[in-house]
């Protein structure tokens, strides 16, 4: 922090009062107020321990927590019950002999023995995904839920093996080839949406709340009290996002690379400019916001109001196709949708940033329609 | 310029009205001089902050103007902005910041600021150059805030409130540091409603009330025109007539100038008390009345506030 670029010899007052001392005043540059406010912003947040939670760490656990409830299971296991009676025996000999017969190595069935209340009630709360009995006739019932995708598969499956271990032989000759490469998987699409919902939360949280705080604090009113540029200082609020930015991207991608092995397709470049855009972006917005608001707890519910609509539908956690189509463009034109979009495109696919001008033209103009609304309405006592 | 007294405020027939209602200041000029330190003073609500407020350029008045070292705010508000230090009546600097961290982030606004350490060490604040702000005591953070006012090493001070709620000794403290802004030349502006701190600190005053500046001049002056020299306060029995014809009664007596009543005691402003002692002890032994209780005082600016009010600066 050099502050001091010359220092010349000046008479400390009027130079009617001759009697004054003498002193070194040292001369401040066009920047210096700037990279004050810069540091000073950095400062802050940085003593901050909330800040360091939910900006950095609770991402971080977002997406592990996700990624595990959500990771590809090594293999599906279909988990049965068999209802105790004449038959149970038997049958569980066959499904083990047919599990051991089986040629998809993937497929494991986990067959339990429990009287018939105990049996349907599990099967009921979903700790089994199928019941079987054996009937005296030697036919088998199959208690399945049609609504649980997992216990139709699991009907066709311990139909098939049970078939099997009977003497069914197979009519024709098939394989298979399994398919789950990074790049494909939830954690792949999530991470990507994660960035984009982080740098939205932390453009709106950090610029607006932070704004407002100063301004009920009586602190934008002390600032303007003095020569400070007030371009510096929304510049430079806006740019500590940029420093934050940079760390926030690269723990979460780095979280995803080293534990979910995600692989990023995209020049990290690209990713570093995507955030900023949007970092940028939704600084503005949060100006935006903030720019009228008096106290903490309306600019609150304004920023939750701004963030909601984004949170459903710019597809953080699952895809906006869900929508109707007719909700589509109205979901295209949110300026999270285009980030998650151009993160996704350029970490996933590979996508160059020319590639999708369409959608850092939509941030930009957010950012900038925002911007200039923010400055003409902007309140700083 | 030379020997010549250089204005450095002065702002004429300024008014306020808030959302086209509320009056806050009705027509109030002003001029302060160069090296003088001027009070606004007045109650709570008098309208002495949205007055200097608007004299540091940071609320518009409705009409009348306001020229600083003959610029006027449109003219060229950073140049001005340069030239003064301003603490406001309530700001909360950042918490998380220490002393120093604050000083050197309001010095990088000036073009030209004092150097930190110097600042540090004349507000006496250098032994809490690294303590986070939101750990200050009272008059800790208000010398901070008047540090963060002198460090861009201003020609003039502007002041609201700067001791209000600070305990003595603090109050002390600032005051010196006033003084010292003072002695090297500088120029103050600053709003009380203490009178202690006016009579003591200011070398002018202007009593605001309701708006508008309802006298001006020197504390001695104010005090000599206003409130007499001396009180005389005394009680006697039967004091419970408030007729006027009462009241007149102790006019009469010799160096009275005016008599007011608090309650059941009876205030005279007495030019020459050694005169009217006697005469009013004669007074009220010629009614059969009985003493209960009489001082006298030198006069304050309290008094001059209620001779021209008819109430206290402040009702607590």
């Amino acid at each position: 922090m050099a502050t001091t670029e010359t220092n010349a010899p000046k008479l400390y007052a009027d130079k009617n009062q001759p009697q004054q001392p003498i002193q070194p005043v040292r001369r401040n540059g066009r920047w210096s107020g700037y990279r004050h406010l810069l540091w000073a912003r950095i400062l802050e947040l940085k003593r901050e321990p909330e800040v360091v939670f939910w900006v950095f760490v609770f991402p971080l656990l977002l997406a592990a927590g996700l990624g595990i409830a959500f990771r590809n299971k090594p293999a599906d296991i279909t988990s049965v019950v068999v209802i105790d009676g004449a038959g149970a025996e038997k049958t569980l000999a066959l499904l083990q002999s047919s599990a051991k017969s089986s040629p998809n190595k993937d497929s494991t069935i986990r067959a339990t023995v429990l009287d018939r209340d105990a049996a349907l009630k599990g099967f009921h709360f979903g700790k089994f995904d199928l019941a079987i009995e054996a009937n005296a006739d030697g036919s088998y019932t199959y208690y399945y839920d049609p609504a649980r995708p997992e216990s139709v598969l699991s009907r066709g499956e311990i139909d098939a093996a049970l078939q099997a271990a009977a003497g069914r032989k197979d009519a024709l000759a098939t394989s298979s080839q399994s398919s789950s490469e990074p790049g494909s998987r939830y954690i792949d699409f999530l991470i990507p949406g994660l960035l984009g919902m982080n740098l939205m939360n932390s453009g709106m949280w950090g610029v607006g709340f932070a704004l407002v705080e100063m301004r009920q604090r009586k602190l934008l009113k002390r600032f303007v009290a003095t020569p400070m540029r007030r371009s510096d200082f929304l510049l430079a609020l806006t740019s500590s996002r940029l420093v934050l930015m940079v760390i926030e991207v690269g723990l979460l991608l780095g979280f995803g690379v080293l534990v979910f092995h995600m692989r990023v397709e995209g020049s990290i470049l690209s990713v570093v400019l995507l955030g900023s855009l949007g970092a940028v972006t939704f600084g503005g917005v949060g100006l935006l916001t903030a720019c009228r608001a008096q106290k903490i707890e309306s600019v609150s519910g304004l920023i939750n109001l701004v963030m909601m609509p984004m949170w459903i539908f710019s597809g953080v956690f699952f895809s906006y196709q869900k929508f109707p189509a007719m909700a589509q463009p109205f979901i295209k034109a949110l300026p999270l949708t285009a980030l998650n979009d151009a993160l996704r495109a350029t970490i996933i696919e590979g996508a160059s940033l020319g590639s999708q001008s369409g959608r850092l033209l939509v941030l930009a103009i957010w950012g900038g329609v925002s911007f200039v609304l923010a400055l003409r309405w902007f309140r700083w006592t | 310029m030379g020997s010549k007294i250089e204005t450095t405020v002065e702002c004429s027939n300024l008014r306020k009205t808030y959302d086209g209602k509320v009056e806050a200041v009705r027509g109030l000029s002003l001029h302060i001089e160069a090296g003088e330190c001027f009070g606004l003073l007045g109650p709570n609500g008098a309208g002495k902050t949205t007055t200097i407020e608007i004299l540091e350029g940071l609320l518009a008045p409705t009409s009348g103007e306001v020229r600083i070292f003959g610029h006027t705010w449109n003219d060229n508000p950073r140049q001005l902005r340069e030239w003064i230090g301003i603490s406001l009546q309530e700001t909360r600097l950042s918490e998380k910041l220490n002393v120093r961290e604050t000083i050197e982030l309001f010095a990088s606004f000036y073009s030209e600021p004092r150097p930190a350490a110097d600042i540090l060490d004349e507000l006496q604040l250098t032994e809490k150059a690294d303590a986070w702000v939101g750990k200050l005591s009272g008059g800790q953070k208000q010398r901070l805030a008047v540090a963060t006012a002198l460090v861009g090493n201003p020609r003039i001070l502007f002041l609201d409130e700067p001791t209000t709620g600070l305990d003595p000794q603090s109050r002390r403290q600032l005051w010196d540091i006033i003084r010292a802004f003072q002695k090297k030349g500088g120029t103050v502006l600053l709003t009380t409603h203490y009178m202690d701190e006016a009579e003591r600190l200011c070398d002018r005053l202007a009593i605001v009330d309701h708006g508008v500046i309802i006298a001006e001049g020197t504390p001695t002056d104010l005090i000599e025109r206003l409130g007499g020299h001396h009180v005389v306060e005394f009680q006697a029995n039967k004091n419970g007539d408030a007729s006027d014809d009462y009241l007149d009664r102790w006019r009469s007596l010799p160096g009275v100038e005016s008599v007011r009543r608090e309650d059941s005691t009876v205030c005279l402003s007495v030019r020459e008390p050694h005169l009217t002692i006697p005469a009013l002890l004669d007074a009220v032994t010629k009614e059969g009345r009985q003493l209960e209780h009489l001082s006298t005082r030198q006069a304050s600016l309290e008094d001059v506030f209620v001779q021209l009010t008819g109430r206290h600066l402040r009702e607590d």
